[in-house]
């Protein structure tokens, strides 16, 4: 089964990223965690987002658009990238979503990926 | 005089398993008890208050759950006046002969053990009927999805009530066999939310508080079964290191690091009992052989030396018999410390790249030997791997230190 990791990280590990005290255990954990992912071969694809204040949220309501600068809400944790991973069991993707830096600081969702053919879709 | 609230749930806390069983026993219906005794519970906390608590509070509750299950009435859970006078009555009388409750928990742990229960709901079935633990709980430890937790606990109760048997004891053939498989049971339960060998065990979602217990009941209860008191030992060891595991700042401490005396002297001293013990009835097993190895720790810290050739021996046993992954991760860290350095990556390798591609204790070791083997570069590389498979925040910060200062 396929699913995707979320991460949602508070603003305090975000801050990291940019602190040259704290940079280099941040991505240091973060690309251990990634690379032990891909070399286990589970990972499929994933991405690590640019931080919460650089989103753009966009609405269409009606025929009027609203657009704004920020994320889409406005809350203690906001999401810092995903990852999505090949797994026989919902729980083999919980294991890895605690082991993510993310886990402990943060919170990880864990869904799974609907399935892509029409037929599959309507049997689900 | 304790209020009849504090009373219940004094019973509560203490007496749960033991009269769960005695409910359960006839039927071997783990649900339909847990319902009539959540009912008798009620009923006690409506009824003491106003009618003062009962001699033997046990002996209601379980009277009344039976009436409960007999009865059948699914849509009121009331006690009419009537039946309350009735039930007081005839607690006066029990009060009055000198019988006892039944302790059945024996059979209800063996009944979890049965090889009709799903391997992975065996741990959590007992943790339910024994201790009365709700499927968040189990499923926090274990990382599942409490709903997936709740129907496997469903789903093991309906085996347990189709085989329509109740609980007995099993023959004597077969007991050996469903010990092993209760005991396995406790170990995955003390094992739970333990990021590896190596120490990282959650305090508040671990279970090793519960697995003890459950260990400390099965040696009361079969006192002739040597590995009962050989995994009870095994747990103690563990547990006695656990102040030692942090520092004052909540950091990651090695076992080879460890201040010793920090051990708690008790649960090491009831260890080396139970391993004395064990031994005296001369059935060797899988845990008395791996409290045998934690006892050389001790005997090392004493003696200021690690009884090398004894530590090696003990874990080839392991492996020779019980060759789990963690075993043979622990027997090739062991040689390790040893000096037989290139024996141990021998034995890594022996290991399957399935087996050991997402667990932690084989990178975390791998790194180590390397680094001794001056094998630098593929030793960075394995550190990082362990890295990226650390649940634990704080044995990550210590192993991204370890790999910092090299």
């Amino acid at each position: 089964m396929e699913c995707v990791l979320i991460f949602h990280e508070p603003m305090s590990e975000f801050a990291k990223r940019t602190d040259p005290d704290q940079r280099e255990a941040y991505w240091g954990a973060w690309s251990a965690y990634i690379g032990a992912m891909a070399e286990a071969g589970v990972m499929t694809h994933g991405n690590g987002l640019q931080a919460p204040q650089t989103a753009t949220s966009v609405r269409v309501r009606g025929g009027d658009r609203d657009v704004q600068d920020g994320p889409y809400a406005d809350s203690k944790e906001q999401l810092g990238g995903y990852v999505a991973v090949q797994v026989t069991s919902l729980e083999d993707a919980l294991e890895w979503a605690a082991r993510s830096p993310a886990a402990a600081s943060g919170t990880v969702e864990v869904r799974q990926v609907l399935p892509a053919n029409k037929a599959e879709l309507e049997a689900a | 005089m304790e209020s009849a609230h504090t009373i219940a749930e004094r019973v509560a806390r203490d007496s749960y398993g033991r009269l769960l069983a005695i409910i359960a026993a006839r039927s071997g219906d783990i649900a339909s008890a847990e319902d009539a005794l959540a009912t008798a519970f009620r009923a006690a906390l409506e009824h003491w208050p106003n009618k003062g608590v009962p001699d033997r509070p046990e002996a209601w509750l379980v009277t009344v759950a039976r009436r409960e299950i007999s009865r059948d009435r699914r849509h009121e859970h009331v006690i009419d006046a009537a039946t309350s006078e009735l039930l007081l009555r005839l607690d006066e009388r029990l009060a009055a002969t000198s019988e006892g409750l039944p302790d059945r928990r024996l059979e209800l742990m063996l009944a979890c053990g049965r090889p009709e229960i799903d391997r992975q709901a065996r741990t959590a079935l007992m943790l339910q009927a024994v201790l009365g633990l709700d499927a968040k709980r189990i499923a926090n430890a274990f990382l599942v999805s409490p709903a997936a937790m709740s129907q496997r606990l469903v789903r093991a109760k309906k085996s347990l009530r189709s085989l329509d048997r109740g609980f007995e004891l099993p023959e004597a053939d077969v007991l050996p066999a469903r010990l092993d498989s209760v005991l396995a049971a406790i170990y995955a339960a003390f094992g739970a939310a333990w990021d590896d060998a190596h120490g990282g065990e959650s305090q508040t979602s671990g279970l090793s508080g519960e697995a003890i217990w459950l260990g400390k009941l099965i040696v009361e209860l079969l006192p002739d079964e040597p590995e009962a008191k050989g995994l009870l030992a095994l747990m103690l060891y563990c547990e006695a290191r656990r102040p030692a595991r942090r520092d004052k700042d909540g950091r990651f401490v090695p076992l080879r690091e460890q201040d010793w005396r920090t051990w708690q002297r008790d649960l090491v001293e009831h260890a080396e009992l139970l391993l004395r013990d064990a031994a005296a009835l001369g059935r060797p097993g899988r845990y008395q052989t791996e409290a045998a190895i934690q006892s050389l720790h001790v005997t090392a810290r004493q003696t200021g030396q690690m009884p090398f050739a004894a530590l090696t021996a003990l874990y080839d046993v392991m492996a020779a018999h019980w060759p789990s992954t963690g075993v043979l991760v622990s027997r090739a860290a062991a040689y390790g410390e040893a000096g037989a350095i290139g024996v141990a990556l021998v034995q890594l390798d022996g290991l399957r790249s399935g087996d050991i591609e997402s667990y932690q204790p084989y990178w975390v070791t791998r790194a180590h030997l390397l680094s001794k083997a001056g094998r630098t570069d593929a030793s960075a590389a394995a550190l990082t791997r362990a890295i990226g498979l650390t649940s634990d925040p704080g044995l990550r910060s210590f192993l991204q230190d370890q790999a910092a200062s090299r």
